[in-house]
């Protein structure tokens, strides 16, 4: 008798464990929900990205107001990983086999990804759009089941390449680049857009450590190689040393700056606003500080929703318009899923994607995708510092987002 | 007589926490209760070193990075099995954590506590110099397979993951409990007590302090291999001044100079943090330091404290 209670007991706590799968159509479907697995940092150093994660929540609380996807309310299951790879690969684990979600959206980290990369491509789980600006998201070869979305550096190289090549096809290039994966996806770039003629446009590359003090001396060497251009891939502290000390050696170079380094505030600024006059960097989302874009339809489109989904929440962090941006492409991606939900449709569809407007980002760019081409935006537009603001220029330049 | 106070209870408890779970829990909870015993290896070594001996250490996470990158390269370049990378591990961060313990001789409570605070700070730097890149992949770290069972036992990865690492944090917990019962474990406390009296009784002071470093890191850094085989993939950002903070909170928590807390402060530091993302995404962290406020407040003598509390209890 006593046996036989605990095999009921154990029966029964078997039956408890397995997830309720019941009437999935597919994994993580079911006839009225679909569940999406996010991990973002909400705790720790780098808990500023968490706003992202609150307008990804409020966007799909809005599509669900809205009707949801095909008929079913979207479950959206945003946990905490504290910028921890170790944390990302729990969390992940959590929402694939405890809670059994049809894909993940958008995790947010470099390394963070890395660590889920292999685990969700083993599972034929699809990592949709993932939020870090490396280049080797778009490798459907070996990682059939990831996609970024967001221009890798290596297109902003790329791009700034482009761009030197037309207006001085005769240029001596000098690049400084941070010794590390960032840095060196934009020699990369550069080296993807010039070809074979890299060798004859490039006068000195220097790279430096983030550990050094100051770049004065990178500066004084690539002044002396004769450089005309210079492409600076540097994170905001070296950008703002760089753009002084150019400045101070009375030279004056066709100045590209890798667009992390953009900001006013941070670089511009220390740097002096009067030092920084006509260097150029890049962009692709409209700066909704920027007085140009206020009557723009998708920017007031973005304010409202903002306002009405969003009440409170500081308008000018740049978090919110990215999020924002994105989500619309994973409704242009559901838009052309139709009614099969199936993970091997979604990511059919992810590497498929039709160009689509995403109202925030700059006219003319338009995320879309081919079976080998997984890097969703491969254009941006330059702009250029005036003294004051940036100010976009020229035409909407392709990279080639090999 | 109570269960928890039998003196078969730590066998009886080790048979459970290797069965049960294997019956009834899913993949993913078997994960979370191998990174359960990772961190109580971690929090144990942390332990011997400042519960027991007294010297303050916010810097273990250092060793536990050293432990995970030495099984991740090993793995890596090298294709050596995941078992066999545990020793080197273990004899190399025995070395370093030596080093360490030297200079640390000199200084006392909060010097100590900074100077090993900056390790923490320096760990993820170090790990991404461009001299190691090679082997450390830099930034990018390192992603390795995850081990199957090996003599076609019919377990899944997880579920033998899981024995692996609770077979060798149970021989280390039985070290460790045999070495703090002892003379060793004696002396170490009458350093941390009272070192005048100590050295006036012919403990060599200098030479336990060193020793018990060597010792700690020894044991952080095989939790930091098996911590790496859990989860696959090493980075430096993962190694940071949070790791140690995590380890010194599961010690406190858990409760100083106690081998059972350790697994309590594991159990801790691995459940409350999602917890506290359950209950506000608005702010985690608060949550968090207010439930670790909480515990203060009621159990100042850590979670081992209430076993004690039960045991003073008549049967």
């Amino acid at each position: 008798m006593r046996r036989r209670t605990l095999l009921t007991g154990i029966g029964s706590t078997a039956l408890l464990a397995t997830p309720h799968i019941a009437r999935a159509q597919w994994p993580g479907v079911t006839a009225d929900e679909i569940k999406i697995g996010h991990t973002i940092p909400y705790s720790g150093p780098a808990s500023a990205y968490g706003v992202i994660g609150h307008a990804h929540t409020a966007f799909f609380k809005m599509l669900n107001e809205q009707g949801g996807v095909a008929g079913r309310k979207v479950n959206f299951i945003s946990l905490d990983d504290g910028y921890l790879p170790p944390k990302t690969v729990e969390q992940v684990r959590r929402l694939v086999e405890q809670d059994g979600v049809s894909f993940m959206f958008s995790p947010l980290g470099t390394a963070n990804n890395t660590a889920i990369q292999k685990y969700l491509n083993q599972k034929k789980i699809p990592q949709l759009f993932v939020a870090t600006g490396a280049d080797k998201w778009g490798n459907p070869k070996d990682f059939p089941w990831t996609i970024g979305w967001q221009p890798s550096y290596r297109t902003e190289a790329q791009i700034y390449a482009k761009y030197m090549r037309k207006e001085k096809p005769a240029a001596k290039l000098g690049v400084l680049y941070q010794n590390d994966d960032f840095g060196k996806d934009y020699l990369i770039g550069l080296k993807d857009a010039l070809g074979a003629d890299y060798a004859k446009f490039i006068a000195k590359e220097v790279s430096y450590e983030i550990t050094d003090a100051t770049i004065d001396s990178q500066a004084v060497t690539l002044r002396e190689s004769g450089a005309d251009v210079l492409v600076t891939a540097a994170t905001p502290k070296f950008a703002a040393q760089m753009i002084r000390k150019v400045a101070d050696m009375d030279w004056k170079p066709m100045h590209f700056l890798s667009n992390v380094s953009a900001s006013v505030g941070s670089v511009i600024k220390p740097a002096g606003v009067e030092k920084a006059v006509g260097i150029i960097t890049s962009a692709y989302i409209k700066d909704s500080t920027d007085p140009m874009w206020a009557n723009d339809p998708g920017i007031k489109a973005w304010r409202e929703w903002m306002n009405k989904w969003m009440p409170g929440a500081d308008q000018t962090d740049g978090g919110y318009l990215a999020a924002y941006g994105l989500d619309q492409t994973m409704i242009q991606l559901f838009k052309q899923c139709g009614k099969d939900l199936s993970r091997e449709n979604i990511m059919h569809q992810a590497g498929n994607l039709q160009p689509h407007d995403c109202g925030v980002l700059l006219p003319g760019i338009q995320p879309n995708t081919t079976p080998t081409n997984f890097h969703p935006i491969r254009q941006m537009q330059l702009s250029k510092w005036d003294g004051q603001s940036w100010k976009l220029f020229g035409e909407i330049i392709e990279g080639t987002g090999a | 007589m109570n269960l928890i106070t039998s003196r078969y209870f730590p066998w009886v408890f080790l048979v459970a926490v290797a069965v049960l779970p294997l019956m009834f829990a899913s993949d993913y909870k078997l994960f979370q209760f191998t990174m359960v015993v990772v961190y109580a290896i971690a929090v144990l070594g942390l332990n011997l070193l400042t519960g027991y001996n007294g010297q303050v250490s916010l810097g273990n996470g250092a060793f536990y990075a050293i432990g995970a990158y030495v099984t991740a390269i090993m793995m890596d370049k090298w294709d050596i099995p995941y078992w066999a990378t545990i020793p080197f591990s273990a004899v190399i961060c025995a070395g370093v954590g030596f080093l360490i313990g030297l200079p640390a001789l000199r200084l006392g409570g909060m010097y100590l506590a900074l100077t090993t605070f900056a390790l923490a700070v320096a760990t993820p730097q170090l790990l991404k110099y461009k001299l190691f890149d090679d082997y450390t992949g830099g930034v990018q770290g390192i992603v390795i397979n995850k081990p199957d069972a090996p003599f076609g036992l019919p377990l899944n990865p997880d579920q033998w993951l899981y024995l692996f690492a609770l077979t060798v944090g149970a021989i280390l917990f039985i070290l460790a409990t045999n070495l703090v019962r002892g003379r060793i474990g004696r002396a170490m406390r009458a350093i941390r007590d009272q070192p005048l009296a100590a050295e006036a009784m012919g403990i060599d002071i200098a030479m336990f302090k060193t020793r018990t470093f060597a010792l700690s890191a020894m044991f952080t850094g095989i939790a930091g291999s098996l911590g790496a085989i859990t989860i696959q993939f090493v980075a430096p950002d993962a190694f940071g001044v949070p790791l140690s903070l995590t380890f010194f909170v599961g010690m406190v928590v858990g409760g100083g100079a106690s081998i059972g807390g350790a697994i309590m402060g594991a159990l801790f530091i691995q459940f409350i943090p999602n917890i506290a993302d359950e209950i506000s995404k608005a702010a985690p962290g608060a949550v968090y330091g207010l439930i670790l406020i909480a515990f203060m407040f009621l159990l100042p003598g850590g979670l081992a404290s209430l076993i004690r509390i039960l045991k003073r209890k008549p049967a």
